[in-house]
Parts: C-alpha cells; structure tokens; sequence
C-alpha cells in the first residue's frame, strides 16, 4: 500500500530522512513516532509528494506505483495539516468541497457527498456548512479539515500532528474516533506524532524515529515492552537503565557484574555473549520495593537509599537512589494512602528488585 | 507627589483621558493644517471670485455648475481614464513583481530593497531625468537610432504615451509593496493543502493565491488610484500643456488664473472622486477580505 525502500532526503548538508524503509498494509494505522527534528514530517511530506527524495534516495511507492517524482496532486493521498490549513475566504461547505470540485466530481454529487463528510466527523451540515473557518473553535476546525479530507474517499489518508493543538480532553474523544475512522472506512492512515501515548493508544503499528532514520518498528507492545534500543526505551514511558559486564552465562541465564556494585541476572539474548558488555532497561511499573533482608529469592535487587515518594494519583513513584546507577524510579499501584498507606519514608534503606525476565536488553542506537 | 506623577496618575485612572491625551498632538496638527484649510477651501468654493483673485462676500454655486463645462469634463474623464489605466498597468505589472519578490528566497530582501530604493531621491528630480531618457535627442532615441531600428526621431515626450510612462514609474511601489505584504503573509500550509487536494498550480492560484491576496491588491490599486487621480507633475513635465489632468487644471487656478473659487470646488469634485472609490474599495474588502479577518 505505502512502500517506502531506503528513502533517503537531504536539505543541503543536513540529512533529514536516512534510508528509511517501511512497509504500511491495506487498512493499517500506521504511526511515525519521534522527538522534533527526527524527520518524521518529512518522511510524510516524502510521502505527499511535498518532497522529493534525493538522486539516489531510494524509492516511494503508493499503491504500487514508483511516485519518487510526482506532485501531490498526482498522487491518491490525502492529508489532514498540523495548523488545520483551512482556506479562510471560503465556507466550511467549500472547504470540504474543494477537493471535489477539483477532481471534476458532478455538482449533484458534491452536495451529498459534503454533507456525509461532515456528519461523519460529527459536525451537523445544517449548522455547519455555511460557517467561516474564522467562526469556529479548535476542535471544530480540526473536524472540517479531517472531513475535508475523508470526503475523497483517499486509499490512503496523511495526517501532521492532527491533534497537537487542541485541549486533552477533545484529544483523548479524537484519539478513539480517529481510530474507529479507520477501521469503519479501511482507509490506510499513516498517523505523525511526537506524542507516545497517542501514538500506543491508536496505532497498529509505530515506526520510532531517531535522527533521520527509523530506530525500531513494531506493534505498541513490541515497542514499549521490547524496546530495541535505549532511546526507544526512553522516548516511550520511563525506564531505568543499568550497565554491566556477562560474567556467566548458562541455561539461558546469563549473569552480569554491574558497572559498580552487585550483579543481576539477565534472559539469554542474541546479541550477548560472555564477557560482553550489556546495557538493560527495566519499566518503573515492573519493579517493586523491598526492605534489603526481605528481597523474594530469583529476583534481581539493587540496595540504595529512597529519596523521594511522589503522589501520581493512581501510582506512587519511589525514586531510590542507587550507588552508581543514580536516581531509579520505581512505580507501585496506589492501593489508597488513606486506607493502606505506603510502608517507606525518605532516607529509609531499600531494595528496588525485579524479575530476570523483564529485563529489556538495549543494542547499541 | 510632584505635580507630573499627579497629572499621570490622574491619567491611568482615566482609559479615556489616556486615549484623549494621545490623540491631541497629531489631533491638533491635523486640525489646524488639514481640517482647516479644507473647511476654507470648502467656504471658498462657494463664494463668488473677487477681482483681484481670493473672494467677495456672497454664495454662489457658479464654480461648480462651471466645471460641468465639456472643456472640464473632458479634462476630468481624461484624468479619470488615465488614473484607471495606469492602476490596471500598475497591476499587472506588479503583482508579478510582488510574487516574484515573495518567492525570492535569498534575494527577498535585496528586491524589496530595489522597489523602495527609488524613494531615496525626489520625485521631481526622477521625473526630470525621465525627459532626459524620452526627449527626441535622449538616450532612448540615440539607442534606437544607432541600433537602427528607426530611421528618424520618434516624438515619445509630450505624448499621452510618456505621461502614462511616468505615472506607472511613479506609483509602482505602491502597488508592490501591499500586494508583497498580503502574498507573503499567505500560509505556505494553505498552498501545499491546496495542491494535495488536486490543485494544479494554476487552478492553486486561481482558488488560493488569488482571493486571498485580493485585500493587497485593493489597498494597491486604492494606492495608486487615488494619487493617480490628484497628480500633476507628471502630466507637466512630461505631457507638456496638452495634456492637462485636473490636477493641472487645480494647480493653475490656484496659481496662475488666480481664481480660488473654482480650483477650490474642482477639489471638492476630485475629493467626491476619491471618496466613492474609498466606497467601493470598502465594500470590495468586506466581500472578499470578510471572512479572513475575523
């Protein structure tokens, strides 16, 4: 459907887009991930036909056909801007009609076709369709431009950060409609945020980017269960990382000598071997808090001293500091500190430990 | 408190006094120097012409009926003509100008900077230099006639040709620079979503560029319309006595004819000119421009 093969783009000396491959399915919603400046907006632009990739770039193909060169009025996508991109002289009607109209679609035809448009990103036509994009909130501008993108039925639908502007709320509401968008029209969207959450919430799958390339690709759980690499761990929700040395490794166990004191145990990965160096993350939500004597046999422990308990509502954050790993957040369910307060306080000795196999072993980025 | 910090503070207190106290200086300067000249101008044109120019005591509409004279129609449908022709001419030649400078990159502002660049010097030592480039022994001659593309002198001076020359010279800038403020604040984003909805260029500047430069070209053709209507230098120095334009025809009665009546009610008669085009310019703005503005 979206085949992008090593697709490199350069703005001068600086490579946006680095031999980026992805292949999107018929249907799929299929999310680019990426702190600013990775290159996530181009590759969508790579994909719009805004740019072009270089010389030797690679190739983009939409739906088959090699469309390195075409114009994006030449290509079947359509595309839902960051800023809305309302034309602001023309009525919410000709706004979502625009696009008809250029593609010489009858006037009879126009007319329904608008009104379903609005009525399926929930905007009442007979309310609406006279308006000025001027005359409406955010959330609503944000509805007319997905319609007046949806109503040309596209194979294949682009959207920049649709809902980087609007309030939490509407954007959580946007999340799930978008989402069902999807899967009631079959449209293949390939969805741009900087937003993890948003991104695990809606996706099927997510390509991570990093500095112009892609750093890891797979579906939400993959990624934040089984990040490959430390910034992937780091970019979706909060991780603690360790580093250490393999001093033994057998039955799929290897055991590794931290850098500093204490050694952990990690499950057998590919890419250890023995005497290698291993760098690990471990989610804050998969560790617990022990008093030292008290650690469960079979799980890794670490001995520091807790320096801040945080109230997050639903978790606590215990942040431990430990000798040469620093600060290490551990998250614990609130079971109600009114009812079932925590047992710790600032300054008492702990042990943050955790199970061997939820260890998530880091290559190199 | 001092007697300033009082007078201050008795003005923040008061939003009105405040608006009152900043208008007054430019308030006053155009009062005495605009509101009141006019409003003698104004007086004038209704009283009857004295004998040794200025007025005698009287009222009379004689200088107004005088104008609907068809040697001052015809003066004035030339000026109107001349005005229209030269704010089509300004427009067609400088709204390219404007795209072109929008999209000038690098050179964006090397260009504003060449369409300013003539303000540096008079407008009267430009128009001179004009008669030296269009005189029959100027440069334009001399290099027609060494290429050999004309066998004898061309008249150029003097001609409707070289007035509507240096109109179009003269009021340039002022269609360029509203129209480059209007295109290059156009969102690039609209022009991009615009084309990947299926606008061929030129359908993208037809539907997008166009309409939503529209208030640039407006606020242009107002620019050059409007001075266009009440200039007169131009028509002097470079039409000669033929090819007099009502400000020429102003001019000469307040100075040479010495009757003040009658160049004061030509005045009021451009003024009402100027006024219905400040009118449709309004309604124009508020059919096309309405719905960005809000």
């Amino acid at each position: 459907m979206v085949q992008l093969s090593k697709v490199s783009k350069s703005f001068g000396e600086l490579k946006a887009v680095d031999q980026v491959s992805f292949d999107i399915v018929r249907g799929e919603f299929f999310s680019i991930l990426g702190p600013s400046g990775c290159g996530k907006t181009t590759t969508l632009r790579l994909l719009a036909g805004f740019e072009q990739p270089d010389e030797d770039g690679g190739e983009v193909r939409l739906l088959g056909q090699t469309v390195n060169k075409k114009r994006p009025y030449e290509r079947q996508v359509a595309m839902v801007f960051q800023n809305y991109a309302l034309f602001p002289h023309l009525t919410v009607a000709r706004n979502v009609s625009f696009g008809l109209e250029q593609r010489k679609t009858p006037k009879q035809e126009i007319g329904d076709r608008v009104r379903r448009a609005l009525e399926m990103v929930r905007l009442k036509p007979d309310v609406f369709l006279n308006r000025m994009p001027g005359q409406l909130s955010g959330g609503q501008r944000q509805r007319v431009a997905l319609a007046r993108a949806l109503v040309l039925e596209p194979a294949i639908l682009l959207l920049d950060e649709p809902l980087g502007a609007i309030d939490l709320k509407l954007r959580k509401e946007m999340q799930l409609e978008l989402k069902a968008l999807n899967k009631q029209l079959g449209t293949t969207f390939v969805y741009v945020t900087h937003d993890q959450e948003e991104a695990l919430t809606m996706s099927d799958r997510i390509a991570v980017m990093d500095n112009a390339r892609v750093a890891q690709l797979g579906t939400p759980a993959e990624i934040y269960e089984n990040p490959r690499t430390a910034f992937v761990a780091k970019f979706i929700g909060e991780s603690n990382f360790f580093e250490g040395r393999v001093v033994e490794s057998s039955n799929g166990q290897c055991r590794v000598q931290r850098t500093g004191q204490g050694s952990f145990q990690v499950p057998g990965h590919p890419s250890i071997s023995h005497g290698g160096s291993v760098r690990i993350a471990v989610r804050p939500e998969w560790m617990d808090v022990f008093r030292p004597d008290a650690v469960p046999p079979g799980e890794n422990a670490l001995i520091g001293t807790i320096r801040d308990i945080i109230y997050l509502g639903e978790t606590m954050h215990v942040i431990v500091t430990v000798p040469e790993a620093g600060d290490v957040t551990v998250a614990l369910r609130n079971e109600g500190q009114l009812i079932k307060p925590l047992q710790w306080k600032k300054g008492d000795t702990a042990a943050v430990a955790w199970l061997p196999e939820d260890c998530q072993i880091l290559e190199e980025d | 408190m001092s007697g300033r910090e009082r007078a201050l503070a008795w003005l923040y207190s008061r939003p009105g006094a405040q608006a009152w106290a900043l208008l007054a200086p430019g308030g006053f300067w155009l009062v005495l120097f605009f509101l009141v000249p006019i409003l003698i101008m104004l007086v004038y044109s209704f009283m009857p012409r004295g004998i040794y120019g200025g007025v005698d005591p009287g009222f009379t509409l004689e200088h107004y009926a005088r104008f609907f004279d068809p040697l001052y129609l015809d003066v004035l449908q030339r000026t109107f003509l001349w005005s229209v022709g030269c704010t089509i001419i300004c427009l067609v030649l400088g709204y390219p100008v404007a795209y072109a400078i929008v999209r000038g990159g690098r050179w964006r502002n090397l260009l504003l900077f060449l369409v300013v660049l003539p303000f540096w010097t008079s407008f009267l030592v430009r128009t001179f230099a004009m008669i030296f480039l269009m005189r029959d022994t100027g440069l334009i001659n001399n290099w027609l006639l060494k290429l050999g593309l004309i066998d004898e002198t061309l008249t150029i001076l003097y001609t409707p040709f070289a007035v509507m020359v240096g109109l179009v010279y003269g009021f340039l800038p002022f269609m360029i620079l509203p129209i480059y403020a209007s295109l290059e604040k156009l969102d690039p984003s609209l022009l991009e979503a615009a084309e990947v909805l299926g606008a061929r260029p030129r359908a993208r500047f037809r539907r997008v560029t166009l309409p939503l430069s529209m208030p640039g070209v407006v606020a242009g053709c107002l620019l050059v319309f409007i001075p266009a209507l009440g200039s007169f230098l131009t028509s002097d120095l470079l039409g000669g006595a033929k090819q007099m334009m009502i400000g020429n025809l102003v001019q000469n009665q307040f100075s040479s004819a010495r009757n003040w009546p009658f160049g004061s009610a030509a005045s009021f008669i451009v003024m009402a000119l100027v006024l219905a085009a400040v009118m449709i310019y309004l309604r124009v703005k508020d059919q096309t421009g309405g719905g960005s503005s809000k």
